[in-house]
């Protein structure tokens, strides 16, 4: 239901955008969490619910992306745009999860 | 060769055959298997099927890259004992295709026709995660046709299959001839 209602909020807020060619909204910041958005040229969005000191959310997105690229991608028995239900997807995922987690200097990522 | 045959058709065919290694990108090939994969999944009925298929393209490939391994690497000559084209196939073999040597080689406990060649993790399955519901399929199928046209042009009929057992596991099941050969060659 969240990637619906942001999906929209995305669409339009790149379309009320004063700027030309905008590239939507890449971080929403409430007082518990900050939601953190990269998409990606081909238009899938990657989305991260994170605490609001987490650092090195974006570096993160951009390993997601690599994850996502590789292992369902490169796998021939995903189907594009069906949900990712691949093995090593879900471990790789879960190691980059890890060491982000590690790195950042506070709280829970993801 | 004589290059007015060849010249103008492809710059690949005017290469020479002791040419050094080269490295190709695991990004494009494994891209391009996939779509092998998906290509051969969409004309099948069944796991078997698809293996079967996987098996005949790697036989291409086998055939052919037999021929020139053993120009470049063995100077022209053939193996002609069963221990001898085993250890060509992990180590020439796989360094030439793979970059490096297969993890193990194994004999059968209780069958002389029987070997194994292990791999823990195969460069062609990096990318790839078989669903639940068709655990058996292993898409090293193909590296098992490549395996099994090499043996069988050098003049050792084999069935080679893939297995999902201590990582990836190619069972190579000789001829009875082969083994009855290379006993006779044995005795002598």
């Amino acid at each position: 239901m969240l990637a619906s209602m942001f999906h929209s909020l995305f669409a339009i807020g790149s379309q009320l955008s004063p700027e030309l060619g905008s590239s939507g909204i890449e971080m929403l910041e409430t007082d518990t969490f900050k939601l953190h958005c990269f998409q990606t040229l081909t238009g899938i969005k990657f989305v991260v619910l994170a605490d609001p000191r987490q650092a090195g959310i974006e570096s993160l997105l951009r390993k997601i992306y690599e994850i996502y690229s590789d292992f369902a991608l490169k796998n021939p028995f995903y189907s594009l745009e069906m949900p990712i239900r691949c093995e090593l997807f879900d471990q790789n995922l879960k190691l980059a999860l890890e060491v982000a987690e590690k790195a950042g200097p506070f709280g829970p990522g993801s | 060769m004589d290059s007015r045959f060849t010249r103008g058709k492809s710059a690949i065919l005017e290469r020479s055959l002791t040419r050094p290694k080269m490295e190709v990108s695991l990004s494009a090939f494994s891209l391009l298997f996939s779509e092998i994969v998906q290509y051969c999944q969409n004309r099948v009925y069944s796991v078997s099927e698809l293996q079967n298929k996987l098996s005949e393209l790697g036989q291409q490939v086998g055939a052919r890259i037999l021929d020139v391994l053993v120009m470049r690497e063995k100077n022209g000559k053939r193996e002609t004992k069963v221990i001898n084209i085993l250890l060509f196939i992990k180590v020439t073999v796989w360094k030439a295709l793979f970059g490096k040597e297969a993890d193990k080689l194994e004999q059968a406990n209780d069958d002389d026709k029987t070997y194994y060649i292990i791999e823990k993790e195969p460069l062609i399955n990096t990318f790839i995660s078989v669903p639940k519901e068709n655990s058996t399929l292993n898409c090293a199928s193909f590296t098992a046709g490549i395996v099994e046209a090499i043996l069988t042009y050098s003049g050792f009929p084999a069935k080679v299959t893939a297995h999902w057992h201590k990582g990836t596991t190619l069972m190579i099941k000789f001829d009875e001839s082969v083994i009855a050969r290379d006993k006779a060659l044995d005795g002598r």
